[in-house]
């Protein structure tokens, strides 16, 4: 069965369906319940599946994570919501220092199926702590898995792949997308993997690399490349931990060219990684240094400038230009 | 409080209207697309703003949360270089770079603020520290609401200030949700309470809503904490007006209407203009040449901010480090 949804939609319907599929998943987080989530992710859940199972949680992170760790512990698959990127700190100690590592920990007999939703990512000209890109540093952990949706028809499948995972998912939902770009999603088709990365366009000039939020940028950037004559392929890399990078290898060996786009600060960010691991296998197929288009190294800024801080189709562009030009 | 003097009584409704227009005005230019992104105003809690900031000396400091553009304006701050950090102006209090979350008028002894709820708390704690090794006699207070009531850190920190008898006084402005949610569905007990575990005192101001409640419990605070009587947590039951934030759109009533008007109907100016004029501390006519004024400070902060120039895009990459090595970035 084929229904329009945006993100937002498709993520509550993903949601819905995963808590109809399994009685042991259990929603909490910060105005989840009554209010349905502040971008309204959780719409109608509590109202449907009762108060025990969509969680209005007092506003403490660590607690929320920590709880969850314990339910997850008696057999539960807790789905967490982090209002905002910003607010995941308080957190951060439960979710590296616990979540990570019980089942590491435990010798493999005490799995962690918690799913952390986050909202991330800049473009709705929201006040500080609101706009973040923490992926990096979750992706650094090691015991994590992260990944990133970038479209409505994912959104509804990622969910609950990522809430059926045995391994703890690190969920990111580019924010900006959340009430954007409507599809047809098939709720009856047949999802990839989840931890799998997908090309969403073919080239043949050169790898553009995105999740989430620059997924959309880098096809926009393909389509105007195209006018100028040049075919850029794109790879939505889906799964930041682990990273599925054979297709990206597999592409770049084609193009020889790469450039990754993230909005998170450049230094130390996923680009980095994953232009380290290009070099490493496709070094002799490589024409220019792989380049990587992100936010710059500073606090994200406030939000009348966030449109010169965020990566946009000129910089993307540019980035292109002068890989070609190597 | 009757020795109060007129004019102390005088400027706390002034504070009062201050905050109330001020935010007021905010809210329209959120609506307008002047102010970037939202704004989280203080509108119905002007009396527990100002009863507590008021009962601080001009040298004690405060620190702040997410709904604190109350906080400055009750401690005396000029409006205008707040109205234009709102807007992001090169003349703003951060310069432009904090925006609402930010309004931190160091000048006042803000410590700052932080829209990760709680987050302020524990730094309140370290500047009643540094007054207590200096023994200088400046006293700290925290402001956070019902939501942050929650968080850890603000245990973690009574504990500090118990065990070290510091001059803090933790201000827990209790309006009643934390965003959506209502606080009696979150919280275990009652928060004031919640400072007998840690051997200091805890007081509950019901009435929140009337200024002078306020400052005699944070005066008796302040005085306790200034004179080596260690912390207190004081806990004001307030109710915000508007909205969380301005222009979010929730699409649901989490608040009964009818609740919203109770709290409207016990509005904490108009009931302090009321006492003031019959107790006789000033005329009618007086009370509306205040009104006139302050909407007139507003004004001109709104011109200000309208006037003064945006900070060139390249002030994002300064004053990361203090040597600000940011290199260039290809």
């Amino acid at each position: 069965m084929t229904t329009t949804m945006t993100m937002a939609k498709a993520l509550n319907a993903g949601l819905r369906a995963a808590m109809e599929a399994d009685p042991k998943v259990l929603m909490m987080g910060e105005d989840v319940g009554k209010l349905g989530g502040v971008f309204r992710i959780t719409d109608g859940l509590q109202k449907d599946f009762g108060e025990d199972r969509v969680i209005d949680t007092p506003l403490a992170e660590s607690a929320i994570l920590g709880t969850a760790v314990g339910l997850a512990m008696r057999g539960y698959r807790p789905v967490c919501e982090i209002q905002f990127d910003g607010f995941v700190y308080p957190a951060y100690d439960q979710i590296v220092s616990q979540v990570a590592k019980i089942h590491f920990r435990s010798r493999g007999r005490m799995p962690m199926p918690i799913v952390i939703r986050i909202p991330f990512g800049g473009g709705i000209g929201a006040v500080e702590h609101h706009s973040e890109s923490p992926e990096a540093q979750f992706a650094h952990t090691a015991g994590l898995k992260v990944v990133a949706c970038s479209h409505p028809t994912d959104a509804y499948w990622m969910i609950q792949q990522a809430i059926a995972a045995d391994d703890p998912v690190v969920f990111l939902e580019p924010k900006r997308q959340y009430h954007g770009e409507k599809a047809e999603v098939d709720t009856e088709a047949t999802p990839p993997p989840l931890f799998t990365s997908r090309t969403v366009r073919e080239g043949s000039d050169l790898t553009l690399l995105a999740y989430g939020p620059t997924v959309r940028l880098c096809r926009d950037a393909a389509l105007a490349a195209s006018e100028e004559g040049r075919s850029l392929e794109v790879i939505d890399l889906r799964t930041l931990s682990p990273l599925d990078l054979e297709p990206v290898f597999a592409s770049v060996r084609r193009t020889g060219h790469a450039v990754v786009v993230h909005e998170a600060a450049r230094s130390l960010g996923m680009g980095s990684e994953i232009a380290a691991r290009i070099q490493q296998e496709c070094f002799y197929a490589l024409e220019a240094p792989v380049l990587r288009v992100a936010g710059f190294d500073t606090p994200y800024p406030p939000s009348r400038i966030e449109e010169e801080y965020l990566p946009d189709l000129d910089r993307v562009l540019d980035a292109v230009d002068r890989s070609l030009a190597y | 409080m009757s020795t109060l003097p007129n004019e102390t009584l005088v400027e706390m409704q002034r504070r009062m209207l201050r905050i109330r227009r001020f935010d007021e005005r905010a809210s329209k230019m959120v609506k307008r697309g002047q102010i970037p992104g939202t704004v989280h105003t203080s509108i119905g809690q002007e009396a527990q703003v100002v009863g507590a900031t008021m009962a601080l000396g001009d040298d004690d400091y405060m620190s702040g949360n997410h709904r604190s553009h109350g906080h400055p304006i009750g401690k005396g701050s000029p409006l205008g270089p707040l109205m234009a950090e709102l807007v992001g102006k090169a003349t703003g209090v951060c310069g432009g770079k904090g925006g609402s979350l930010h309004l931190a008028d160091f000048n006042v002894g803000s410590l700052g603020e932080s829209g990760i709820v709680g987050s302020s708390i524990p730094i309140a704690t370290g500047a009643a520290l540094s007054s207590k090794v200096l023994d200088n006699g400046r006293v700290a207070l925290a402001f956070f609401g019902d939501g942050a009531a929650n968080q850890g850190c603000l245990y973690e920190s009574m504990n500090m200030a118990g065990v070290w008898d510091l001059p803090v006084i933790y201000l827990c402005e209790n309006n009643q949700y934390a965003l959506s949610t209502p606080a009696h569905t979150v919280t275990s007990g009652v928060i004031a309470e919640r400072a007998a575990g840690f051997g200091m005192p805890g007081v509950r101001v019901e009435d929140g809503q009337d200024v002078l409640k306020v400052y005699e419990a944070v005066s008796a605070a302040v005085e306790n904490a200034r004179s080596g009587g260690g912390p207190t947590l004081v806990e004001v039951i307030t109710y915000r007006y508007n909205e969380h934030s301005e222009g979010l759109r929730l699409g649901t009533d989490y608040r009964d209407a009818l609740e919203r008007e109770s709290w409207v109907g016990r509005d904490p100016i108009l009931s302090f203009r009321k006492h003031l004029v019959d107790s006789g501390v000033a005329t009618e006519d007086e009370m509306d040449q205040l009104e006139i004024d302050v909407l007139a400070e507003v004004e001109e902060a709104f011109e200000f901010s309208q006037e003064s120039p945006f900070p060139e895009p390249e002030v994002a990459f300064l004053d990361l480090y203090t040597d600000n090595p940011i290199g260039a970035h290809a």
